[in-house]
This record gives C-alpha cells, structure tokens and sequence, in this order.
C-alpha cells in the first residue's frame, strides 16, 4: 500500500478563486493533483450543509476560497461566507468536525501561484492527520440533507 | 431518463499530452445516463462543433458536457453549438480538464483519475440542469468614461461621435492627463500640446459629451446596461457659468508660491489656479488647503477682482446620479515617488529629477520656458546622465515589470538635449533596449548614432554630491563590468511608471478585478483585451499596464468600439443564473415562511415582498420574489434560506449536492 492520498474538495468563486486556478494553470505551476473543484458564484452561496456533505462523501480535506474582502464581485457575498464561517466553525468543532481539515482562504483571479501553494499545504497537512473516517460514520447515520429527486 | 453525450478534447497537446483523453471517454462512457462519449483533437474547431450537434441530432440528448479548457474559456462556444442544434443552450456544461487538470498535474494515472472525476462531477450536475432562457434586460445608451487623459478623451470623441451620450468625469480641474504635460512625443517629435489640445476642445464642444472636471466617480451601482453611477463634483469655489476665464483672479492672488502640480514642482501657482494655459475647461480653481481666505478668513482679493463675480467661498460639493448603460475606465497611473529611489538621490538632491519633470523642462510652455536647466541654480547643465529602469523590473523594489516606454523616452530626452545644448553630454545608463514599434529602434538608433548620445550598458549604484557635481558610480558591463564615474550636472531618472495609488479602491467601487500591481485585469489577456470580467465594463490606458500613447489611443478606440456595439441593441440578454422562491400549490403556496433573511443579505435589493391572496382578495401570506432584472446571482440568499425555498437557477441545490456526492 503506497502512501495514504488525501481527498480534497475546493468550494471556489467564479471570479476570484476559479479565475486564480485557471491563472495557475496558464502560468504551468504544478501542484498536488488530489484536489476537487467545485465551482460557485460566489462563496455567499456555500451553504454549510455542503461542507458537512464533503465530509460525509469521504472528503479528507476542504479548502472554501473567494474573493479578498473588499473585491467581491457581488459586493458583499465574501462578508457573508466570512461571518457564516466564524460561526459555523463553533458549530461544525461542536459536533465534532476536525477543523485542521477546513481551511478559509482568498485567492485573487492574479494569483495563480498562491491558489499551488494553498492546495499543496493543505494536502501535506491533511495527509499527515490521516484518513478521516470518524465523521461519515456518524453523518451516515442521520442521512444526507438534501434528497436527490432525478433518477440515473 | 437522462441522455448525456460527453465529449473529450486533446487541445492538441494541452490536454492529450499530459491526460489520456480516450481512457477519460471510455470510463464517461460508462456513468450511468451517458449514451455517448468520445474523445477528439479539437472540439472548439469546427469540426469539433459538428460532432456535438450531429450527436445531440442522432443520440437525442438532453445533456452535454465537454471536457477541454476552463469554461470561463469556451463555455459560450459549445452553448453556442448546442443552440444551433436545438438543444438548450443552459444543458450544456464543461469539466476543465485543461487549467484545473492537464497543465498543473504531471503525466502521471493520479492525473487521468482526476479528469474522470472532474467529468463524472459535472455529468451528474448536467442531468440535474433545467433548460433556462435568457433574461431580457434594456440597455441605457449612455456611457461613462472615467478619466480624461488621452484614453478617455479618446474613448469619449469616439462613442460621442458615434451618436451617443457620454459623461466624462476627471478628477483634476483640466482634461489633458499626463500627455499634456509631455514637450514632445517619440518617434515623430510632434509636440505633444500641438497634437491634444484640439482634442480637449473638441471634447469640451462636443454636444454629445457633458464633462464634469474636479469631479470623481463616488459609487456605481447596478449591471450591464443600467449602471447607477453617482459624482462627486467637487467644489471649485467659482461660479463655472458666470467664469469667462479671463484669468485676473489668477494674476491677482497673492499666494503665488504654490509648487504647480503640472509642472511637476518645478514651478509655482497661485492659491487660485487653472493648471495650465490651454486647460479645458479654463475656469480656475481655489485649492482650498492653501487659500488664504480658508486659513485665515481674510482676503479674498479675487472676489474683489473678480468682473463677473463668479467666486464663490461657500460652494459646496456636489453629488449627481446618472443612469449609465456602459463605464470605460482609463484612470491612468503615476510615477514612483522619492522615497522610492535613495540610491539615488531622488528628493534628496534637486538636480537629480524624473523623467516627467525633464518633459517640463523642455516644453515651450514649462517653468523654463523651454530652456534645459537644472532645477538648482538655473544654470545649463553641461553633462547629463539618464537612468533607464528607474525602479522597474527590478524585483528587489516588488517591480517586475517593464514600464515600457522608457527606453523610448530617455532616448527622446537625450536627443532633446542634445538639440537645445549642442555642446552638451548626454549619457544614458540602460539594461536593454527595448525599442518594439514602428520606426521605433530607427529612433534609438538616431539618437547613438547622429546625436551621438553616449549609451552605456549597465546599472547605476549610487548617486551622489561631490564639489557642487553629482556623481554617478556605474558600471558599463559591455568593458567587463569595469565600474565607471561620470560627473554630472543634471540626472534624470526613468522612473517605473505605476499603477495610481488608488486603483485598488477606485477598482473596488466599480467591482473590476485588478493585478498584484493594481492595475486592472482585463478579461482574457489576448482575446477579450479591452473588457472587463465585470459586464459592461471596458478599459483603456495605462490603468492597465504601462503603455505609451499610440498604443493607449488604439486601445481606447478599442474600449469605445465595444460601447457602441454594446449600444447598437436595444435590449440585452443576460445568463439566466437568478435566484427564484419556489412555488407550490395551496394551502402552502410556497416553502418560503416569510422570514425575509434573504431581503437582508441581498446586495442588490432584488427581494420582494409577494402578497398571496385568496380570492376575496384577502391576504393569506407573504413570501419572498426575486425581481429578476436586479438579481446577480450570486446565491447568497439561497445559503442563509432555512426552508430551502429559495434557489440559484444554474447552480441549485440538487446540482451542487449531485456534483458533490459524485466526488
């Protein structure tokens, strides 16, 4: 068995953050290929519910980046992810959510290099904490928030 | 039952190079709901296009996702495609196998993995997408252009002369910007007053363009086509309407020993000013922080003087709010100050100056009236040395990159020397040449060659003060590096040419993305060069990176073409990506409970409050609507709503969960 690779989902921004990975991408800068990207509008629409979902879809790791404050596209919505997240942080360490596994940051559409840096410590961080199994054990039990009405 | 064809792209090399693009089309193949996947060089191509408009045709689909670049990229493209073959355009989306894959992962099978997941994710997302139809928005055929340098006086003859309204609004007392401070312009040495002011006077005649000057950009709200935008029109302390510019009050102001901006405090004005002789318009100013009146409540020479009595001490400013349909913003730059340059003793000896400050000197109209002389003791400087990379690219000052125009204007300085001081020395210091454009290396080339200006290849260290000369230490790494000391009169420093000092807060009121530098970013730096990522929003100038002015000019003509373009519809279509309050049948009406958190979190105010009635016209309940022209999208409503009654067309929730629950 070779070493364990974490499994990180990315809530991104349309205009700041998913901007800033493409930029990383334009730039070739390389970096830890086990990150998921989810694309938003802006960080205001993460809902925390899709944070504990992450969890509880065997997610090892989140990263929720936006636009710095002061440069949302939407004027405000970061102020709101922000606030939600002092608060939610209490609740989710409440109900027993690791929270070296979540990471808030800001990631502008110029930077690029920032977006490498940011994926690559949170894997080696992630990765040295080990698997995280306790979380959607329990979640499983309660069942997922949302129900999904389309069938395959 | 679903029908999803998924179309894998190579991007030649980009994506096959690094992803094994076939492996990712077979495994889509295989996700439940996906009856067609193939894999193929380039699907932007047209025969690309083709073979996802034949396979919507035969396979009957009712989803597509194409995985290739980053959607921000080619989303339009095969929306596009998907339209003309009769599929909903908002059916389609893309796995960004490119920026977020193949370019920043190595060739390794983690990398293919990933470009699976990344297309399964969006499979499940397309299965969950409703067709949506575009929003129907009016467009106000008026547009703001924000700065009244060259761009902007460019931008706004050309939208102006196309027919349309323009409000250009600069911040100082006169249009003109940083080009009518400049003698003479390179390559052509045409004078650089000669060539703009006819323009400022066609701008300030033009029945098209209102100009508010000694004014700023206080907020802007809205969207594309039906911008908010309010002014701040500064007090000027007179009477604009009843000011015939006749200029007495600036003769007669007794404080006159004001450093003159324009002159780049090489000269002086008095406390009530017009910048500069030809300024548009030509109503003076009261710098309020220098009048005499305001510091000591004496005085008021001018308003004696005055024969139209147009002063007025108590003026107040202004604030005016326009309904704009379209904003160019070329707000321009600066230089870097004096503290930027100890090395060389910039601010710290008079003789060592910036290259704008020379431009004053050896214009007609400047403080020496054309005459080079050193700012010390007004003498003619025998020996001159010029500083090319004053600052830029030097990334031990956090300045990277090239200011663009030096090279070209230190040439321009050294070849205006030489012509006004025929037995002077000029020396220029220089890293490279960078001389791109037409009949631009011809020009550096005249000045080594016929103006026999002394070009030195290498970095200045110091600069410094012996026996009433300045000393320059450098080396010329063309002699080994051998170091070199050249006693001067004057040193004119090519100073990095940056972003304004408020750019971040001027792109923040307008919600426009800007660099590390704080200069604006425009939305695709080839193909998209003079818009903005924020709808409705164009750019032009140096505001942008540096730039010089033919090249700010085309840029402008550029931004205004996009105006008018935007201008030539009537209406426009906006993505549909909208919040909506559910709906259901009675007695519930709606899951909404009618808390109303939505309407406190919406930056837009796009929350309304809907009465629902039975039909003795009595109110049953209220719940929340979203005004649909006002709605931005961004979902912030949708993550704060508790009853999940509130959603995001494009990205709800069942999309986001279904996406997720595919990772």
């Amino acid at each position: 068995m070779s070493e364990f690779e974490p499994k990180i989902i990315a809530f991104v921004c349309n205009w700041c953050t998913y901007a800033g990975a493409d930029l990383t991408g334009t730039s070739r800068i390389k970096y830890s290929s086990n990150v998921r990207i989810i694309r938003l509008p802006c960080t205001g629409r993460i809902d925390f519910m899709l944070i504990l979902q992450a969890f509880g879809q065997g997610a090892d790791g989140i990263i929720v980046s936006g636009c710095h404050p002061g440069d949302c596209h939407y004027t405000a919505g970061n102020y709101h992810a922000r606030r939600r997240w002092m608060l939610f942080r209490r609740l989710m360490d409440f109900v027993g959510v690791d929270l070296r596994r979540v990471h808030f940051s800001w990631v502008s559409a110029a930077e690029g290099a920032k977006w490498a840096e940011l994926v690559n410590q949170v894997v080696d961080e992630v990765r040295t904490l080990g698997p995280y199994k306790a979380f959607p054990q329990r979640f499983h039990e309660n069942g997922f928030p949302v129900q999904l009405t389309v069938a395959n | 039952m679903a029908r999803i064809g998924v179309f894998i792209c190579h991007c030649g090399e980009n994506i096959g190079s690094t992803v094994d693009c076939a492996a990712v089309a077979k495994a889509a193949g295989e996700l439940p709901g996906v009856v067609h996947s193939v894999d193929y060089k380039y699907m932007c191509s047209d025969p690309g296009q083709s073979m996802i408009k034949d396979a919507i045709r035969t396979q009957k689909l009712t989803g597509v996702v194409v995985g290739a670049c980053s959607p921000r990229m080619h989303e339009p493209t095969f929306r596009r495609a998907c339209n003309e073959a009769g599929l909903n355009p908002f059916l389609c989306e893309m796995a960004n196998l490119r920026e977020h894959c193949s370019w920043v992962h190595e060739k390794l099978p983690d990398t293919t993995a990933k470009a699976i997941d990344l297309v399964r994710i969006l499979v499940e997302k397309v299965k969950r997408n409703k067709p949506l139809s575009s929003i129907k928005v009016p467009v106000t055929k008026r547009a703001l252009v924000l700065g009244g340098g060259i761009a902007g006086i460019q931008a706004a003859l050309d939208i102006a002369g196309a027919g349309h309204e323009v409000v250009l609004v600069e911040r100082s007392p006169s249009i003109g910007g940083h080009m009518a401070q400049l003698s003479e312009t390179f390559p052509t040495l045409d004078c650089s007053q000669c060539i703009l002011t006819p323009r400022m006077v066609e701008v300030a005649q033009h029945p098209n363009i209102t100009l508010y000057t000694y004014s700023e950009l206080e907020s802007l709200e809205g969207f594309i086509g039906n911008f908010k935008a309010t002014i701040r029109k500064r007090a000027r302390g007179v009477d604009e309407k009843l000011c015939t510019g006749c200029g007495v009050c600036t003769q007669k102001c007794p404080n006159k020993k004001i450093p003159s901006e324009f002159n780049e405090h090489l000269g002086t004005r008095p406390a009530i000013y017009v910048p500069f002789p030809q300024a548009v318009p030509n109503k003076p100013v009261i710098d309020r922080d220098r009048c005499t009146y305001y510091s000591k409540g004496k005085c008021q020479v001018c308003a004696k003087m005055c024969p139209t009595k147009a002063i007025r001490y108590d003026q107040e400013d202004e604030l005016i709010t326009i309904d704009i349909g379209a904003v160019v913003a070329a707000t321009g730059f600066t230089i870097k100050g004096t503290d930027f340059f100890p090395e060389y003793g910039y601010g710290q000896y008079p003789n060592v100056i910036t290259g704008l400050q020379f431009e004053r000197l050896a214009s007609a109209s400047g403080p020496t009236l054309g005459v080079i002389r050193r700012p010390s003791d007004n003498e003619i400087p025998e020996n001159v040395v010029f500083i090319a990379c004053a600052g830029s690219r030097d990334s031990a000052k956090r300045l990277s990159y090239c200011s663009k125009i030096c090279c070209m204007y230190t040439a321009k300085h050294a070849m205006l020397y030489k012509h006004k001081v025929h037995e002077g020395r000029a020396h220029v210091f220089y890293m490279d040449i960078r001389a791109g454009g037409k009949m631009y290396d011809e020009f550096v080339r005249r000045a080594i060659e016929e103006d026999q200006v002394n070009y030195i290849r290498g970095r200045v260290s110091r600069v410094f003060e012996r026996n009433g000369k300045m000393i320059v230490k450098g080396v010329d790494t063309l002699l080994n590096g051998q170091s070199i000391e050249i006693e001067a009169d004057l040193v004119v420093l090519a100073t990095a040419m940056t972003a304004q000092p408020d750019a971040e807060a001027t792109a923040q009121r307008m919600k426009i993305s800007y660099d590390a530098d704080h200069f604006l970013s425009e939305a695709h730096p080839k193909l998209r060069p003079v818009e903005m990522n924020t709808a409705g929003i164009f750019v032009a100038g140096a505001c942008q990176a540096p730039k010089d002015i033919p090249e700010t000019v085309a840029q402008a003509s550029a931004a205004a073409s996009k105006v008018v373009g935007l201008f030539s519809r009537s209406e426009l279509a906006r993505e549909p990506v909208v919040a909506t309050v559910n709906r259901t049948a009675p007695p519930l009406f709606s899951t909404c409970v009618g808390c109303f958190l939505c309407e406190t979190a919406c930056p837009y105010q796009a929350i309304e409050r809907d009465d629902i009635r039975g039909r003795d016209g009595q109110l049953i309940r209220q719940v929340a609507k979203v005004n649909q022209g006002v709605c931005q999208g961004c979902g912030t409503c949708v993550a704060l709503c508790r009853s999940k009654a509130i959603d995001l067309q494009g990205f709800t929730n069942e999309q986001v969960f279904a996406e997720l629950l595919a990772v």
